[in-house]
């Protein structure tokens, strides 16, 4: 069967946001980028399925230049080839915006499944899937915890609210968004990074798709959050400040 | 042109966040000059839409149809367009559970539009919504601004608008058929289940110690097992703990796991994704333990240790010991 999954880069974990001088986004320039986790998930997903039923799985990616290391490290861990699209200012398109450039670049290829994480950790939208989806024209489901190919449709575990699930069958093609924790993430190997080298990355252009829709959802400014509550820093050395907790917890919040 | 509020329920139950999304949509609607309606979809909800009527809204549409008996993206963007195309609402609010998740990005794109999605506030300029959302797992927060054609639309958090502040009235309901295809509804749904009983009810917790990714490794998680133990406290932990099976499945806190409210609640190596954030901003008190002073879940914190857990958790242990003798 033929895969693709849709991944994005997004500034590491841990990283130290800084606003820019627009107010309008982040300082990216002295950040490092990843792979967006649900996006991980997605990918190990689609290469399991691969390995089982055999077929190709094609890593799809939107974004600058800077993407093209998060593309190879896909390739490294299995994928054999790659789309791009390379565009600097992507962020003055927005969720729809980005999910036209996808479906554009998905449409030739005619994947039977097409996987992506549920949400990015940068954004955190949560629909690119979706709209992908009825923009193909194909059916979906979202927040997926297992997938069985069953010949011509699919046989999907969705996760719901409060430790609930529910099984939902579809047929193919269709799209997924993969929630992490869905199975175990492989490292790339050796010989996996240096194959990658040899591997397809295939460079769209926005003009090339032919999408340049203006925006509706635009992000006027980003700011720190404001508190909801006052919190008391505890000071001092982890000793100090373990005292001054046990305290609090004596004698204002009581539970000691 | 109107402030339209998709209720949700399953089986004849509300969802709890529907009353909140309907406040929600009270007082928008008296600040954009507008009426506020409100809908439910599914198969014999007309008890459930005569009890929204309860409320002060200007009118009530049961979406009433045999194939919305169960739930499913295809049947229910088909149902709910067809209403809005009806009604021509400025503005749909929907509360932002795994059901909207699942479809209102869907109809959203009927209507050429985004789902302004998991909106935490909202500011009125000049009688239109700014959205403010949170950015990068909570680090950010970002004032989005919806242009082109109504319908525009949005999801709210969980928690970020009151019930208790829904407004009573009296209004009439109107049964709304639309037409379905059942050859059109792509996805076959079975009935949910749970994986197993629940052995462990955090619910019930007085003290509830909870770990996050700062425990970087399964071996460490006996660290925060001790603090537990010594405050004799329930442990539990965020999603990316269970996902990798360093803690079982039924003691996440979170969205996706459980819904507490403790007298404490101390998150350990947590940053406070805000998946994680919904599960315990009820506890009366919140310890939070984290060597990154930025990370969110200070926002939410009464009291907090900047500083490194491996050194911090273990002093609290001792001292902890100390006063409990």
């Amino acid at each position: 069967m033929k895969l693709i999954v849709a991944i994005k880069q997004v500034p590491i974990r841990d990283s130290q946001l800084r606003v820019d001088a627009s107010g309008r986004w982040i300082q990216e320039a002295d950040l490092s980028f990843e792979i967006n986790e649900p996006d991980a998930y997605a990918l190990e997903e689609a290469l399991r399925l691969k390995e089982k039923h055999g077929g190709e799985v094609v890593a799809l990616c939107a974004g600058p230049a800077r993407a093209a290391q998060t593309i190879r490290e896909a390739l490294a861990k299995g994928a054999d080839r790659a789309i791009h699209i390379e565009e600097e200012n992507l962020d003055a398109l927005d969720t729809l915006g980005v999910a036209k450039l996808l479906a554009g670049a998905v449409k030739p290829e005619s994947p039977d499944l097409i996987l992506t994480g549920l949400q990015s950790d940068d954004l955190g939208y949560g629909q690119t899937g979706v709209v992908l989806a009825e923009l193909l024209g194909i059916p979906h489901s979202t927040i997926i915890m297992q997938v069985k190919v069953l010949k011509s449709k699919i046989r999907v575990k969705r996760e719901l609210e409060d430790g609930w699930f529910q099984h939902i069958e579809m047929p193919l093609p269709a799209v997924l968004t993969i929630q992490s924790g869905i199975n175990k993430l492989r490292y790339a190997t050796l010989m996996g990074i240096k194959k990658a080298k040899t591997k397809e990355i295939k460079r769209l252009t926005l003009a090339e798709l032919g999408a340049a829709a203006a925006a509706t959802a635009t992000i006027e400014k980003v700011y720190l959050p404001q508190k909801s509550k006052q919190t008391q820093i505890l000071e001092g050395d982890a000793k100090a400040a373990a005292a001054k907790l046990v305290e609090k917890l004596k004698f204002e919040v009581r539970v000691l | 042109m109107s402030v339209l509020v998709i209720l949700e329920q399953q089986g004849g139950k509300w969802h709890r966040m529907s009353w909140e999304t309907l406040a929600a949509g009270q007082q928008f609607a008296s600040a954009m000059g507008q009426p506020v309606e409100a809908a439910v979809a599914g198969h014999s909800v007309g008890a459930l839409a005569a009890e929204a009527a309860s409320k002060k809204v200007a009118k009530v549409y049961a979406i009433e149809h045999e194939l919305l008996k169960d739930y499913t993206a295809d049947a229910y963007t088909a149902a709910i367009e067809a209403l809005i195309r009806k009604i021509n609402p400025a503005l749909v609010l929907f509360p932002h559970t795994y059901q909207v998740r699942d479809f209102a990005p869907k109809l959203a794109t009927r209507f050429s539009q985004v789902l302004v999605s998991d909106v935490i506030s909202v500011r009125m300029e000049a009688g239109s919504p700014v959205f403010v959302r949170l950015l990068f797992q909570g680090k950010l927060n970002g004032d989005v601004r919806v242009s082109g054609p109504s319908p525009h639309f949005a999801s709210l958090q969980a928690g970020a608008w009151r019930a208790d502040q829904l407004e009573s009235g009296s209004s009439a309901v109107e049964t709304f058929t639309p037409s379905l295809d059942a050859s059109r509804i792509r996805q076959k749904p079975e009935a949910p289940f749970r994986e197993s009983a629940r052995a462990v009810d955090l619910t019930a917790a007085e003290i509830i110690v909870s770990v996050g990714r700062g425990i970087k490794e399964k071996e460490n998680i006996s660290v925060v097992a001790e603090l537990a133990n010594a405050l004799g406290a329930e442990l539990a932990a965020s999603r990316p703990i269970c996902d990798a099976g360093w803690l079982p499945m039924e003691r996440q806190v979170g969205s996706s796991g459980q819904t507490v409210a403790p007298k404490v609640y101390l998150a350990v190596g947590i940053s406070g994704a805000i998946q994680h954030l919904v599960g315990m901003k009820g506890a009366k008190t919140i310890v939070a333990i984290n060597k990154d002073a930025n990370a969110p879940i200070f926002e939410v914190a009464d009291y907090g240790i900047v500083g490194d857990l491996f050194e911090v958790v273990p002093a609290l242990v001792a001292e902890v010991k100390k006063v409990k003798g």
